[in-house]
């Protein structure tokens, strides 16, 4: 990841599994900015206009392999990052991403493909400033995404490995290998970990305290 | 046949040494007759009993469709267009190119990696990166890069559809404001990026300048020798 290139805004990213409750903590966090008068803005995962319906149709018709996989999200990436983060940032705005480049790490490598590959195609991406790893016991994580036997898909619940005829075996597999990459980033990118096991409004205080500690506020206030 | 290898590895799923067949490239730019070479190639290997697929870009279930949507807007950024490229072409590398080479078959590619990185690099992109984007894919048997002068490319085009193609004149780059200088000048740096990568990617270039018969004729003979190769192995 190259941050060769100095820009005036900063970058803060949520990763975890599914179930840590980082995008409800991302939310929080974006609110309290935005009660600051700071200039912030907020982007998504796979939400780009230009490629989500390829990406929704790949899905739907099942027709995505480990590379493709990765490679689609990476131009999904590509799109908001050439046209928003990165303008956003040298605007002098305060960039929050619901899931970064880490979540195509872990789970583009799961599914198989060279994690040097993975990287190297995201190699334009800046690194965030502070990446939030929202991180908890697998079993609670699976059990708030599994309780109500809710309907996964077939990519979410990794069925493409061909893990388990069961999607939800298939899901808790998956996402056990997920987070094992999750913990192993942790260190290699120096994630800063929040106990996501913890009442939501303690996590978002925490999370709140490492912004301002870490960030200057004060000059992303005002003169919207 | 030929073992079949990836430049760096193989993607997941995918198994080189499984492969038969021939992997064929014919690359080179709009209006150079890389079409109507591919179709006579098809035509007179199948006169011959072999049993051929022809792949091309842009050409996935995948992302065909979207990719084309993409490029008709004013939203594209190259990076994004480099990837989603990389996507189609991988789409098709998995699902066209490599059963074709399982079930034996001559698979004649209209263009291949070389023209993507090709483009990307002109359009500011790291070459490292590029590469390294297509590191999975497979190593062609034969790469052919038909090479015309700017002079005849442009007349040709202007022949063949009366007008110059936005992107094939790299009007994106915005280098120059008038189309038919941009397009000689988009042009020459290709040409220069495919002297690059000849030497990188060993492939021979064809002085496609020629009538399409003398061109077809210096195909097929290179073809042929690296058939009768193939199947000395056999």
């Amino acid at each position: 990841m190259s941050n060769h290139e100095q820009v005036p805004g900063k970058l803060i990213a949520v990763e975890g599994l599914d179930g840590s409750g980082k995008s409800t903590q991302i939310y929080l966090l974006h609110q309290w900015l935005q009660g600051l008068g700071c200039k912030v803005f907020f982007t998504e995962w796979n939400s780009s206009e230009l490629v989500r319906e390829a990406t929704r149709k790949g899905k739907k018709r099942q027709l995505l392999s480990p590379a493709t996989f990765s490679l689609i999200h990476a131009t999904d990436f590509a799109d908001r990052y050439d046209r928003q983060i990165l303008p956003m940032l040298k605007g002098g705005y305060l960039v929050l991403c619901d899931r970064y480049t880490f979540t195509s790490f872990a789970r583009d490598s799961v599914r198989g493909n060279d994690p040097e590959w993975v990287r190297a195609n995201y190699g334009f991406a800046r690194r965030p400033d502070i990446v939030f790893y929202f991180k908890l016991p697998l079993e609670i994580a699976l059990s708030r995404i599994l309780e109500g036997r809710p309907k996964l898909k077939y990519f979410e619940a990794g069925m493409d490995l061909g893990l388990s005829p069961d999607i939800y075996d298939s899901f808790r597999i998956f996402q056990s290998r997920v987070m094992a990459q999750y913990d192993l980033m942790a260190d290699e990118f120096g994630f800063t970990v929040v106990d996501a096991t913890r009442p939501i409004h303690n996590q978002q205080k925490i999370v709140r305290g490492i912004v301002a500690d870490r960030i200057d506020l004060a000059r992303f206030r005002g003169k919207v | 046949m030929p073992q079949k290898k990836c430049y760096v590895a193989p993607p997941p799923g995918v198994e080189p040494s499984k492969l038969g067949g021939l992997l064929v490239v014919v690359e080179g730019p709009d209006s150079s007759g890389r079409s109507t070479h591919t179709r006579l190639l098809s035509e007179w290997l199948e006169q011959k009993g072999f049993a051929v697929s022809q792949v091309g870009l842009k050409r996935s279930a995948l992302v065909s469709a979207e990719l084309e949507n993409a490029m008709m807007g004013n939203v594209l950024s190259p990076r994004t267009m480099s990837l989603f490229y990389a996507t189609d072409f991988y789409d098709q590398l998995e699902n066209s190119i490599v059963p074709a080479l399982r079930a034996g078959s001559i698979v004649l590619a209209d263009r291949y990696i070389f023209t993507l990185i090709a483009r990307d690099v002109v359009r500011g992109a790291n070459p490292d990166w590029t590469e390294m984007l297509y590191s999975r894919a497979l190593v062609p048997d034969a790469v052919y890069y038909l090479a015309v002068s700017p002079r005849n490319l442009v007349e040709r085009t202007l022949r063949s559809h009366g007008c110059l193609d936005y992107w094939e004149s790299g009007m994106d780059i915005g280098h120059s404001r008038d189309w038919f200088e941009s397009f000689v000048w988009y042009q020459r740096r290709i040409r220069e990026e495919f002297r690059r990568l000849e030497q990188r990617f060993r492939f021979e270039t064809i002085n496609a300048n020629r009538s399409v018969r003398t061109t077809q004729n210096d195909l097929r003979k290179r073809i042929d020798a690296v058939l009768q190769q193939a199947l000395a192995k056999l």
